[in-house]
């Protein structure tokens, strides 16, 4: 026993300290990982995963490829010239036949119809009728049937969904489509909405971010230079709304702003106004309900940085000479900036997503990219378009980051 | 520990294969139903008037549940094979659209043992069982508006009815109103609809009040507009405003002219388990005698037309089917908006942001 022991030690003593200190280096860093992991899992399964899988929704788009394997197969060979030959239009009645029988025909027009409106209904009425057809011509047959199939851009599209991927949707998104002949062309005016939205994305969330900023920082700074006996009773009015749900305040300011509300009531009763001001299902109305829940968001990190600052600085610039608004503007506010940029940039990040508060409050006019991304997804169907709106507000959300990153520094930012 | 390992990754691996095998399901699995409708007063008529009856008579477990309409949920359920709904109330049109996309059944009339002619807008439905007829007008509150619009053309005009209006956010029924407003017969409105200059014409006209309008997307926000007298009329369903008056004591009133006449039907996701309890149920809610019942809380017209003898002659004249209101009334063409309804929603949407 005794000697096994000594044997054991000997030969671990022959093995360097520099191997030895990096195994229990690689034990403590797999601990920490497995310590990590539950969660690491967790974000991958519940977050990374299903945007992933809904971000290649946006790309991704084999209906055609599907439902119509023969065409798709035959038009390999087309050189997109001029109208394909009858080989392609054998293999087109053949998977119409099919799509009738298996009633995927709706399906086909639905696609179809997403790039060249109209035709829906033309695919399932030439399903129909293909499917008691019987002749050699095919070619001459089938357009007879519909005029639509001697139309090119028809068959361009076709032609593009001979690949499981399209850019249709992100073009889509940012108002390009395909032209007769596959070539990127501008959408038509009255459907062409996307870039708008985007810019009314970014300007509604700059302005509750700036809105929010002018509003809270002087709040921090009373909540920071208070005795703790009434920054503590502040402290409470101001996190106390964070508890409530983002539903019910919003609610709330529909009664306190709508046409016979409170707010217009008063202002009515005190005769400030003469007829109620419209205050609601519009901008005004979205950037107030915005600004009020995303207050606590700009505020707390503010808050927090103001708290570490040491009167002493200010004091000590006021004993060498400075003035109290010389003294605030070159001393106190620029150690206040890691907050503030914390603040905004949490503030900035999160109304660029919001979807419910506008829905609520605002107008027509006031919906931002989320909002389009639930009407695609719940009304439209097209799950395609939802995505690419997504995907986009997600890629221009981290290039903001980016250059907000290289402008600031987030390691300079302070959370808390 | 390695052990204990083992025997956990032997369970896992069990639950897994029992998970997927159907024979996990419980035995009386088919003694059940899941009932799916739009939630509110119509529900409620709907649980009273036909699901309480039913599962008193055969001691079936019911279980409801409420969505808005929306087909994404259906064909979600459908795609992932999870399908927990049973039967669904759902409009006509969306209907029809998921008929075509094959996520519903296909009804088989044999089945059910009723005569499919007997059934209003039947012929149109291959998927879907009519229940009962609709109706959005236009409804205002006396309180606010003694003399309230009398034609749909009220609702346009700005002069002698100053003030916001509510509308369903949806071109559905609004583009309608606009052509009927515009002076176009209420035969020809799907004619007119269906060239490039109609639709141009109904959107300039929707454009004159465009500035005017507050939108409302669910049911229940309608009469809530009228309510708080955020809008001076609204368009809504006529059993909210029903509703608002019988169970609140609202003076509001409906204006019965261009009524638009939707169909609500019954559907059955694809994939559902308790098909045949589903057709046990429907053989019986849509019974002459027992789709009559709903009207009792409700003012929505039965689809079977043999369940009008059995209706209270009291609510006859709150009906969207009264003699008085079907003058001017206009049948929602579900083929029209199945052809048109991608382009036509997609250009509202495109309308209203600009």
């Amino acid at each position: 026993m005794a000697t096994m022991a000594a044997q054991i030690t000997g030969s671990a003593d022959r093995v360097p300290l520099r191997l030895k200190l990096q195994r229990v280096e690689r034990r403590r860093k797999l601990k920490a990982f497995l310590l990590v992991l539950p969660l690491l899992l967790f974000i991958l399964t519940t977050f990374v995963l299903p945007i992933g899988r809904m971000i290649f929704n946006a790309v991704h788009e084999d209906t055609l490829l599907r439902l119509m394997p023969r065409t798709m197969s035959e038009l390999r060979g087309w050189d997109g010239k001029d109208l394909p030959d009858e080989g392609v239009y054998a293999a087109l009645a053949a998977d119409l036949k099919q799509s009738w029988a298996d009633k995927t025909a709706a399906e086909i027009g639905k696609r179809m119809n997403y790039e060249l409106p109209g035709t829906r209904s033309k695919v399932t009425s030439s399903a129909r009728k293909v499917s008691t057809l019987s002749t050699d011509t095919y070619k001459d047959a089938l357009i007879e049937i519909d005029p639509l199939w001697a139309r090119h851009e028809v068959w361009s599209l076709l032609k593009r969904g001979s690949s499981a991927y399209t850019a249709y949707y992100l073009l889509r998104s940012v108002d390009l489509q395909y032209g007769p002949d596959s070539q990127i062309v501008a959408s038509p005016p009255e459907n062409a909405i996307f870039r708008h939205i985007f810019l009314l994305t970014l300007g509604i969330s700059i302005s509750v971010t700036f809105a929010t900023l002018v509003l809270g920082f002087p709040v921090a700074y009373l909540l920071a230079s208070l005795p703790a006996k009434y920054s503590n009773l502040l402290m409470i009015m101001v996190v106390l709304p964070f508890w409530t749900s983002v539903l019910v305040r919003t609610t709330a300011w529909v009664v306190l702003l709508q046409q016979h509300g409170l707010v217009n009531e008063a202002l009515m009763a005190l005769h400030i106004l003469s007829q109620p001001a419209e205050l609601i299902f519009n901008r005004v109305g979205t950037i107030v309900a915005m600004t009020h829940i995303q207050l606590p968001f700009t505020l707390l990190p503010i808050y927090s940085v103001m708290k570490t600052i040491s009167p002493t600085y200010v004091r000590a610039a006021r004993s060498l000479g400075a003035g109290p608004f010389y003294a605030f503007w070159k001393i106190y506010f620029p150690q206040t900036l890691p907050g503030m940029a914390a603040g905004c940039l949490l503030t900035f990040i999160l109304c660029l997503g919001y979807y419910i508060t506008p829905a609520l409050v605002g107008g027509p006019q006031d919906q931002m990219v989320s909002y389009f991304v639930a009407h695609y997804t719940n009304e439209e169907l097209n799950w395609g378009m939802a995505s690419a709106l997504g995907a986009i507000l997600l890629t221009a959300t981290l290039i903001l980051y980016y250059v907000f990153n290289k402008l600031v520094g987030t390691d300079r930012m302070k959370l808390g | 520990m390695s052990k204990a390992l083992r025997i956990t990754g032997a369970w896992s691996v069990m639950a897994l294969v029992a998970g997927a095998l159907p024979l996990a399901q419980p035995v009386l699995a088919s003694d059940q139903l899941t009932i799916t409708s739009f939630g509110g007063a119509g529900q409620m008529a709907t649980r009273k008037g036909q699901i309480e009856p039913f599962a008193k008579k055969t001691g079936i477990k019911i279980t409801e549940d409420e969505y808005g309409g929306e087909v994404s949920k259906i064909r979600a359920m459908v795609e992932s094979k999870s399908v927990s709904w049973d039967l669904v109330v759902a409009d006509a049109t969306a209907a029809s659209q998921m008929c075509a996309e094959g996520i519903i059944e296909r009804i088989d009339w044999n089945k059910l043992g009723l005569d499919r002619a007997k059934f209003v807008g039947a012929d149109q439905q291959d998927c879907g069982v009519p229940e009962n007829l609709y109706a959005t007008v236009l409804a205002y509150d006396k309180d606010t508006l003694p003399t309230g619009p009398t034609t749909i053309a009220d609702l346009f005009d700005l002069r002698r009815f100053p003030g916001k209006r509510g509308l369903y956010k949806r071109p559905f029924g609004n583009i309608e109103w606009a052509l009927i407003a515009d002076g176009v017969p209420i035969k020809d409105v799907y004619k007119v609809l269906r060239t490039p200059a109609g639709i141009e014409r109904a959107f300039n006209k929707l454009d004159t009040i465009k500035k005017n309008v507050v939108w409302w997307e669910t049911g229940a926000q309608a009469p809530q507009l009228l309510a708080d007298r955020q809008v001076v009329m609204t368009s809504a369903w006529n059993g909210r405003i029903y509703d608002a008056v019988k169970n609140s004591g609202k003076h509001f009133q409906i204006m019965w002219h261009a009524q638009e006449l939707g169909l609500n039907v019954w559907v059955m996701p694809k994939g559902g388990q308790h098909l045949d309890t589903a057709y046990k149920f429907l053989t019986f809610a849509v019974s002459p005698a027992q789709q009559a019942e709903p009207t009792r809380y409700m003012a929505y017209g039965p689809a079977n037309k043999e369940a009008n003898a059995h209706v209270d002659p009291a609510i006859l004249p709150d009906l969207p089917s009264a003699p008085d209101h079907m003058a001017g009334a206009l049948l929602v063409d579900t083929s029209f908006w199945a052809e048109n309804g991608d382009e036509l929603r997609q250009r509202f949407t495109a309308w209203l942001v600009k």
